[in-house]
Formats: structure tokens, sequence, C-alpha cells
């Protein structure tokens, strides 16, 4: 399945992927959309990054999806490239597999057997792999529209503007009363795919959120994570070991580091401009 | 190497999936109309060069990284690398050869890139002149921080990238100056 193509197509350059069929959705009318229904924000499958990234809507309701794709590559990449291909191809190190985890995104999955939801919690299976069946597509994602108190941000760090992140963290929280009333947080870089941090997660529900708190949810985010061994396939930006990478220990204290600082910008958004 | 993609299921009968089969596209390259046939696996970037023998777009990666394919399609710079021929059809597309307003003009852009010596071995300098000539369209007053950023997409290994930014920001100031 061909979307945006800038995925798939440097792995048909090297040869990575051979299919024997190439189905371009481009030429479908209608999949471009980005658009609000009710409580939602909905990206269609050709809608391409750089609409959504200047899209006045998508700052407003959903921030931190405005935020990440910010962070994808650079401008004549997110041109061409969609938000929905890159969800849908499941790198466990990009940006918009883990914003859509952290937000609790649902994808539509369409086949000629018709059509099923699936929530990003179970969607990625490991390393561009996840549950669609090679005839299904992926034809929308839902994101949550972001609520009042609510703030957000992604945090990555890169050895290069553009490059795909060492680590990064995708932070949701909602804050009433001083104390923190919901958060999510996944995290890219330290797993077969992006996961939920739960135990940091743990850390500030119902905390009252200081510098103290933070320090120990960041310290939280990779406990009960396995280790990857070195050169790990999770770890490339494409299924084959194109140059070296960082190892999996640098790794997962860059990902500590980037929650802490996401959760601190998300916190001082949920109380300062909603 | 891991390819991860399964096998697609089998197609009926009435799609054609030879890979040789030719397909009717419509591309208007720097403002002439072209009909072509292309194989649906050829690249926009070999159609530019090879086809219609327009070698001032470079091929140099092949997997999106460099920059030097970049091409404006639909006014939009993208990597012509990774992006099939397919998908331009119905296309305006760009290049380098369009940029310069007569055959012994230069564009603005480009005259600052001579003056300010903006290239040395000059592989990636088709590619930077369309994206500086794309920052200043979105910002016509961009700030060197600014130049240096939306460059970012594009190597240089000879320039340092420092005369680059110089030819930017001079090509902003001579185009401001002639109301261009």
């Amino acid at each position: 399945m061909l979307a945006g193509g800038q995925s798939l197509l440097p792995m048909l350059n090297l040869r990575l992927a051979e299919p024997a069929h190439l189905v371009d959705l481009g030429p479908i009318p209608d999949l471009g959309f980005v658009r609000r229904e009710r409580d939602r924000l909905v990206v269609g499958a050709t809608a391409r990054q750089s609409a959504v990234e200047h899209s006045a809507d998508v700052r407003a309701l959903v921030p931190l999806l405005a935020e990440a794709v910010e962070h994808v590559a650079h401008p004549p990449i997110r041109h061409r490239g969609t938000v929905v291909g890159s969800i849908a191809h499941a790198s466990a190190v990009a940006e918009l597999p883990c914003a859509a985890l952290a937000l609790d995104a649902r994808l539509t999955l369409l086949s000629t057997d018709g059509v099923r939801t699936v929530d990003a919690e179970e969607f990625f299976t490991g390393p561009f792999s996840t549950v669609a069946r090679s005839d299904e597509i992926v034809a929308q994602v839902e994101f949550p529209v972001a609520g009042p108190g609510t703030g957000q941000a992604w945090s990555e760090f890169s050895l290069r503007r553009g490059n795909f992140p060492v680590a990064g963290a995708a932070v949701s929280l909602t804050v009433a009363d001083g104390r923190i009333v919901d958060v999510s947080i996944a995290v890219c870089g330290v797993a077969d795919r992006p996961v939920r941090a739960r135990a940091a997660e743990q850390v500030l529900r119902g905390a009252v959120a200081d510098e103290e708190t933070v320090e120990r949810a960041a310290a939280a985010t990779t406990s009960g994570l396995a280790p990857r061994a070195h050169g790990d396939l999770a770890a490339h930006i494409l299924p084959v070991s194109a140059a070296p990478v960082p190892g999996w220990a640098y790794r997962a204290s860059v990902a500590r580091a980037q929650v802490r600082r996401a959760v601190t910008t998300a916190l001082t958004r949920a109380g300062g401009t909603r | 190497m891991t390819a991860t993609h399964e096998p697609a299921a089998p197609v009926g009968t009435d799609v054609d999936t030879d890979p040789a089969t030719l397909h009717p596209i419509t591309i208007t390259v720097n403002g002439t109309e072209h009909r072509l046939r292309v194989e649906g696996r050829r690249l926009l970037v070999d159609v530019l060069r090879q086809d219609l023998r327009l070698t001032g777009t470079h091929t140099g990666c092949d997997q999106g990284v460099c920059g030097v394919c970049t091409v404006r399609l639909d006014g939009r710079t993208v990597r012509s690398c990774i992006t099939l021929a397919v998908q331009a059809d119905g296309a305006d597309v760009r290049t380098i050869e369009g940029v310069a307003p007569d055959a012994s003009t230069l564009h603005p852009i480009q005259q600052a890139f001579w003056e300010k010596q903006g290239l040395q071995c000059g592989f990636c300098t088709p590619g930077m002149v369309l994206r500086v000539q794309e920052i200043l369209e979105e910002n016509p007053t961009p700030t060197r921080a600014q130049v240096r950023e939306g460059i970012s997409s594009n190597l240089c290994r000879c320039t340092g990238y420092q005369f680059i930014v110089d030819a930017a920001i001079e090509a902003a100031a001579q185009m401001a100056e002639d109301g261009s």
C-alpha cells in the first residue's frame, strides 16, 4: 500500500521490500481529510503531514499531534508523507506511532471483508509490524480532542535535525484543582514498538505535580522494559541495519530525560493558556 | 535483510500486475506538457533525467536523505527519488532548468549563489536553489537561523553551508529590492 511513499519508496529502492503488487491510495478521492467529528479529530489515509502540521484545527484540538509531526524528517518529506502512513509503517523509533499511542488513537481498518476499528494500544505488534492484514488499509485515524485543563507535549533527542530520534516522549495530562487527574505517556526508541510508560503514569496520577514527583515519574519510565540487544532492528528507521545506533542503556536514559521534559512542558501548558 | 511485508493476496485477472506494463501519465514540466508511458516502478527522477533529458536534477542517495533530487511538485519541494512517476500524474513539476527567466539571465537566487560562492562542486546546488526558492516564498525575510533550519533537508559536503546561507540572505535582500 502506497500513500505518500516516504518510507516505502526508500525500501523499494534499497530492495528491502519486493512486493508483487503495489496499490497507490493517492488517486482515491476523499481520503485526504482532516476534520473534527464531535470529540474526535479524524485524519484520512492520504492527508499529508504538512497539511496536519499547518492546520489550525489540529494545533487547537490535538496539540500533541501538531507538535510531534513538526519533528518528522524535513519539510520536503512532510509535503509527501502522510500521518496515517507513518503510523501504519509502525517504526519503533518514529514520532507519530508514539504520539498515536499516547493519545489513545483509534484506527479504522478497511478491506473488502468490511471495516474494523483497532486501538493504537493493540495495533503495534513489533518493529514495522501491526495487526493490519495484508488485504487491509488503514483508512483513517481518530484522535481524541484535548479537553479543558489538558496539557500535551512532545519531546525528543535526535543526533541531527530531522533525523529519527534516539528516543522520544509523548505526554498528555489533565490537571484539576492542582492535581493530575489523568495522564498518558508513551515513549519510542526503547522497545520493539512504541510503549506506554505505565509506571511513570502511575507516579503522576492523582499527584500534586512538583519537581520531585516529575523526577520520580521520569525515573520510572523504563522500569519493566527489557533491554534490547546491540544492533537491535527496533532501533532502526528501516528494517535493515543501515548504520550503527546508540545502545539500549543510552536510549533508555534519553527516554527518561525526554519524559521529564515533556511532562514539565505539558504541566505548564495545562495550567497556562487553556 | 528483512522485508516485513507479507506477499499480497492474489488479485483478480482483470487487474494487470505485470511490472513491465506501461501506465499513461501526463506531467507538465517547466510549463511544457508531456504525455508519457512509464512502468509503475519508474521513479520521477529517472523520468526527468533519462526520458526528458533534464539532467539538472541529480540522484544521490536514492533513499530521500540527501535532497539533491529535489524538484517542486505542484509548487512544493519533494524528493523525486522517492516519488514514483505515476504519483506525479497530472502534476505541475518545476526543475532547476525552469528557474532562470531566460537562457542568458540568472534568477536572483542563482545570481546570489554565484556571487556569494554558495557552491563548490555543484552537486547539491539544484536542490539547494529550489529549496531556497520555496523558503523565500514562504518567508521573504528569513533570519540566518531560519535559512539554516530550512535547508537542513539538503546535504552539502563542500561549503559547510555558511556561503549557502549567505547566498539565501543576499537573494532575499535582492528580491525585496527588485520587488520580485
